[in-house]
Formats: C-alpha cells, sequence, structure tokens
C-alpha cells in the first residue's frame, strides 16, 4: 500500500492527533499505531479487521503503521447476519 | 463431520472443501447469542454467515458473535449484506479475509431497499475483481439463468439464485428458472433467500439444488431451534428423494394394488 513505507518511518510522539474512527471523529493520543490503538480499546486482533481511507491494513502490519491526522479509519468485526 | 444424508458418498462439495450438510444458515435476527448457537447446533449446519460490521467502540469487551460460533468448528462465511456498491463489497470482503476466517465470501451487492434483489450489473463486477484478487466467490444473485452462467463462467465458486425476496418467506417463487439454472449448472445451485418453512426447502432439493442458505425462516419462527431441526430434515428428505429418483406425473391412475385374483 502506497504511503505504508512512510508511515513506518513516522517518528512516534505524544502529540494529539484527530482521525475519524468508525464515522466519528476521535481524538488518538500517543503511540498512534494501530496496535497500540487495539490495545487501547481492549479489542481482541483475531476478532477484528482494520481499514485505514478505504485499504485494508494487515494484521501483520498493525506494530508498525501509524495512524495519520485526518485518516479515515474502520475497525469492523462480525455479527449476527444473514 | 456427520453426513445428513446417510451416504457416505454424497458429499457436499464447495469451493474445494467438503461438508456433510447441506444447509447453510445466517446468524441475523435471532434473539441472543446464546439462541443462535442453538438453532445452529440444531440445524446441523457446517457453514455459517456472519454479516461485518464497525465494532462498538465503546462497548469492545461485550461478547462477540465468535465466541458462540466457534471458527475453527465452523466455517464461518462473511457476507456483504448492506452494500449498496462495487467498492463496498469490495471492501467488505478485504476486511473479512483479514479478519482472519478465510478467502471464502458471500457477495451481496443490493440493488433495492424494498426487495433487496441484487444489483446484476454490480454484482457481476464485483465479482470479477474478487476472484482475481484470490476470493472464493458465492454470489447472491436473481434467478436468472442468463447471470448465473455468467457467474460460473467467471469463476465464482457457487452461484446462489433467490428463491424469493430476503425475510419474505414466500418460497420457491420460480422453480422453472431455478430447474433451467440447475441444467446449465457449472458449478453448485445453492438456494438463498425467501425460504419460510421445511417444505420449501425440500422442494428446493428435489428440483435438485445443492444446497440452501437459510436464515429469517429459522431465526424469526416461533420456535426456532425447532426449525432449525425441521430445517435439517427438510433438506435431507429433499436430498434424498431427489437420489431415489421419483415417479412421473400422470394424469390418471395406474392401480396400486393387483387386478388379479378378484373374488366375485
Amino acid at each position: 500500500m502506497a504511503g505504508m513505507d512512510d508511515r513506518r518511518r513516522a517518528m512516534t510522539n505524544s502529540s494529539e492527533i484527530t482521525i475519524q474512527l468508525n464515522g466519528e471523529p476521535y481524538t488518538l493520543i500517543g503511540d498512534a499505531r494501530i496496535g497500540v490503538l487495539i490495545e487501547r480499546l481492549k479489542l481482541k486482533r483475531g476478532r477484528v479487521a482494520v481499514e485505514i481511507n478505504h485499504n485494508v491494513v494487515p494484521k501483520v502490519a498493525w506494530d508498525s503503521v501509524e495512524i495519520r491526522p485526518g485518516d479515515k479509519v474502520e475497525i469492523v468485526n462480525f455479527v449476527g447476519g444473514g | 463431520m456427520q453426513n445428513g444424508t446417510g451416504s457416505r458418498t454424497d458429499q457436499f462439495e464447495l469451493a474445494g472443501q467438503k461438508f456433510g450438510s447441506r444447509l447453510i444458515v445466517g446468524t441475523g435476527k435471532y434473539k441472543d447469542f446464546a439462541e443462535t448457537k442453538l438453532a445452529i447446533e440444531a440445524s446441523g449446519a457446517e457453514i455459517v454467515t456472519v454479516a461485518v460490521r464497525r465494532v462498538n467502540i465503546t462497548e469492545a469487551s461485550k461478547p462477540n458473535l465468535l465466541d458462540y460460533i466457534d471458527p475453527e468448528v465452523y466455517q464461518i462465511l462473511p457476507n456483504t449484506a448492506g452494500c449498496y456498491t462495487v467498492e463496498d463489497a469490495v471492501r467488505t470482503c478485504r476486511l473479512a479475509r483479514e479478519a482472519g476466517v478465510g478467502d471464502l465470501v458471500k457477495l451481496e451487492v443490493i440493488g433495492d431497499e424494498r426487495t433487496l434483489f441484487p444489483d446484476v450489473p454490480a454484482t457481476l463486477e464485483a465479482a470479477r475483481i474478487l476472484i482475481k484478487e484470490g476470493f472464493r466467490v458465492l454470489p447472491y444473485i436473481t434467478d436468472d439463468p442468463v447471470t448465473c452462467l455468467k457467474l460460473a463462467e467467471m469463476g465464482c465458486a457457487a452461484v446462489m439464485p433467490l428463491a424469493a425476496p430476503i425475510g419474505s418467506g414466500l418460497g420457491i417463487r420460480n422453480p422453472y428458472n431455478l430447474r433451467i439454472i440447475l441444467e446449465q449448472a457449472k458449478v453448485p445451485v445453492i438456494v438463498d433467500a425467501g425460504v419460510g418453512t421445511a417444505s420449501d426447502a425440500a422442494e428446493a432439493m428435489e428440483l435438485g439444488c445443492d444446497g440452501l442458505l437459510i436464515n429469517s425462516a429459522i431465526a424469526c419462527a416461533k420456535d426456532p431451534i425447532a426449525m432449525a431441526r425441521a430445517m435439517k430434515l427438510g433438506v435431507e428428505a429433499g436430498r434424498l428423494a431427489y437420489l431415489a429418483g421419483r415417479i412421473d406425473r400422470k394424469l390418471y391412475a395406474t392401480a396400486s394394488s393387483p387386478l388379479s385374483g378378484l373374488i366375485d
């Protein structure tokens, strides 16, 4: 995915960034890596999938890819359906 | 896995996997997870559809569907229900695959809110993209033989023509189209949507369908667990009858008792 390398090289810092998370504004403080957000939200890694700006982020990249200001993040799971 | 038809040779082959049950069930519209689990068990289904939705950020610690339906025991079949565009359906499949239940997906691209009929051109386009990306695609589609053939020829793992609108309980509205689809079939034909009760399930199987996907008829029945079992038996009965070779329909009677030896 384009831009993934840039994200991996980005320095983590302790500033706040505003993103869209599941359709709502969300303030991300500190470490902006996906894996950290998943943990912070108390989600189970094996049960969810993540998209940033309409691109799926592979699980293997969660601990290196950082969310950037203004990113549109979707975290989904499986629910009942037909 | 238990083979419901009683015949070891009549396994259901779908997308390169073998299953004992020809009944696929959905997980929507149940009272709660516990009921969902019991109904699935009663149905004997081995493939279970689920939807892909945003996690509830504020309630992330609540139990998840997959805590009740073990992905190690069941083949989880994510659907793209609620998708009205090619992009949304494709994104949903990519997310579903990344969530780790495999690359078997039920493709739905809906064309109308009230009928929930598929958007046929969009379904064809989405199927093409997904097949290229290595998904095994089971497309929900109209009971149109031309479209079913196109989907099969492009590489879908099955076709899933609707019997009637989702949740309508109307049963097999066009058995003649279904027969044509079956005659021309190059991949398994799984009737999806609109089944109302066990006799509908049996009817589909007697026509020669390879399987059925049922959700509302079970989940919304007065007694879902009992209906799940009824559907299991209906599918098995229909399949057995199909394999047994029914008698022809005749206009006039042919006596069942001998004509000789009558007293007079």
